[in-house]
């Protein structure tokens, strides 16, 4: 785990090559988070994976968040370890919903970490990221005519009331 | 016992006390309940009470005929759906208890397969008995194996008594029988007929 310092550390780094790819750090609890423009995601993920210094080399997990009604809405999350030193450092990537139906999207990384494959199909599953250069993006858990993103937040529940006297008695 | 060992009154009386009468189709309902052979199947958590925890030496289920659990639905009687019904999962259930050959049961077992249970969300069907007919439901978060088996033997009454309970007619799915060797068949109404056609399209697409 880089600590606050060393977090800087990367982030001057990555600076000095190209200005403007980490918008910004957040360590919070012992956690080390690069927040990146994502534009230049995969720049800053293959510095970190090949950096003789970082070192960087494995994917522990690909998700998203929706932030909703934070804007921009959705955080996709990559979680990098380096397993000589054991330390882990986090990368986020926001993007905005498009609006209208379109999709919000960011490059792929599955050519950097092949792990990525299933993880991004899950998050495209239940959030509706696209990932740019994926090689097959289609949803891997629910059924494949299924219509919606059910991990959104704006997405409803489902299923069906119960009348319990509870609910009844209180809301009914 | 010898021809002529009895006469008159007490011939009247062996018969009387020995030989039951009874119709064809009580007997084979009889057999039908005494021999069921339940499918090799579970969905989610219930399945380590209803086709495991049944068949072990504490609750046994070949008390009541029904300890050869088959791996095809070509030779099984009874599906037990034990556990939740994914929306992804209902086409394959229902395509199993398609397959399987008349006469057929199903028990709808725990509180999921039922109505959904606590999974009133996106993801689960809210009660199995939407997209196939339901014989017996077996209440409980999982039920315990006595619930299991008490379902069980209720089911065996029903088919002692009633076998379908004309299922076949409220679900509108005349024609839809799956026999060993041509058995008899019922002729579905053109819309069940034209419903059944697409749906089977559908799976073996």
């Amino acid at each position: 785990m880089p600590d606050a310092p060393g977090l800087e550390l990367i982030r001057g780094e990555i600076e000095r090559d190209r200005p403007g790819a980490v918008l910004a750090t957040s360590f919070d609890r012992e956690q080390a988070a690069l927040i990146v423009d994502p534009a230049q995601l995969l720049a800053v993920l293959a510095w970190l994976r090949d950096e003789p210094g970082q070192r960087y080399t494995f994917l522990s997990s690909l998700h998203v968040a929706d932030y909703l009604p934070a804007e921009p809405r959705f955080g996709v999350h990559y979680e990098l370890l380096n397993r000589d030193r054991v330390e882990r450092l986090r990368v986020k990537a926001m993007l905005a919903d498009p609006g209208d139906g379109g999709l919000p999207a960011i490059d792929s990384c599955v050519e950097l970490f092949p792990t990525a494959d299933f993880q991004e199909r899950e998050a495209f599953d239940f959030f509706g990221i696209e990932f740019r250069g994926h090689p097959d993006l289609t949803r891997i858990l629910l059924p494949e005519d299924y219509v919606g993103w059910p991990q959104r937040r704006d997405f409803p529940v489902g299923g069906e009331p119960v009348t319990f006297t509870y609910n009844e008695r209180n809301y009914g | 016992m010898l021809r002529g060992d009895l006469e008159g009154e007490d011939l009247e009386r062996y018969v009387e006390e020995k030989v039951v009468t009874t119709t064809f189709e009580k007997m084979i309902n009889l057999a039908r309940a005494n021999s069921i052979f339940p499918l090799t199947f579970g969905l989610a958590c219930c399945a380590i009470e209803a086709p495991i925890s049944i068949v072990t030496a504490r609750y046994d289920l070949a008390r009541f005929g029904a300890e050869a659990l088959r791996a095809s639905p070509r030779q099984a009687d009874l599906i037990i759906l034990s556990g939740r019904v994914s929306i992804k999962m209902a086409p394959v259930v229902r395509r199993l208890y398609d397959q399987m050959l008349e006469p057929k049961w199903a028990i709808s077992m725990g509180a999921c397969s039922s109505s959904g249970g606590m999974f009133a969300n996106y993801a689960v069907v809210q009660g199995a008995d939407k997209f196939m007919p339901i014989d017996m439901h077996i209440p409980g978060c999982p039920p315990r194996p006595e619930a299991v088996m008490y379902g069980f033997n209720k089911l065996q009454r029903k088919i002692m008594g009633s076998p379908d309970q004309g299922w076949r007619q409220r679900y509108n799915a005349a024609g839809t029988e799956e026999w060993a060797r041509g058995g008899p068949a019922s002729t579905p109404s053109p819309e069940a007929a034209a419903a059944y056609e697409a749906a089977r399209e559908l799976t073996l697409a």
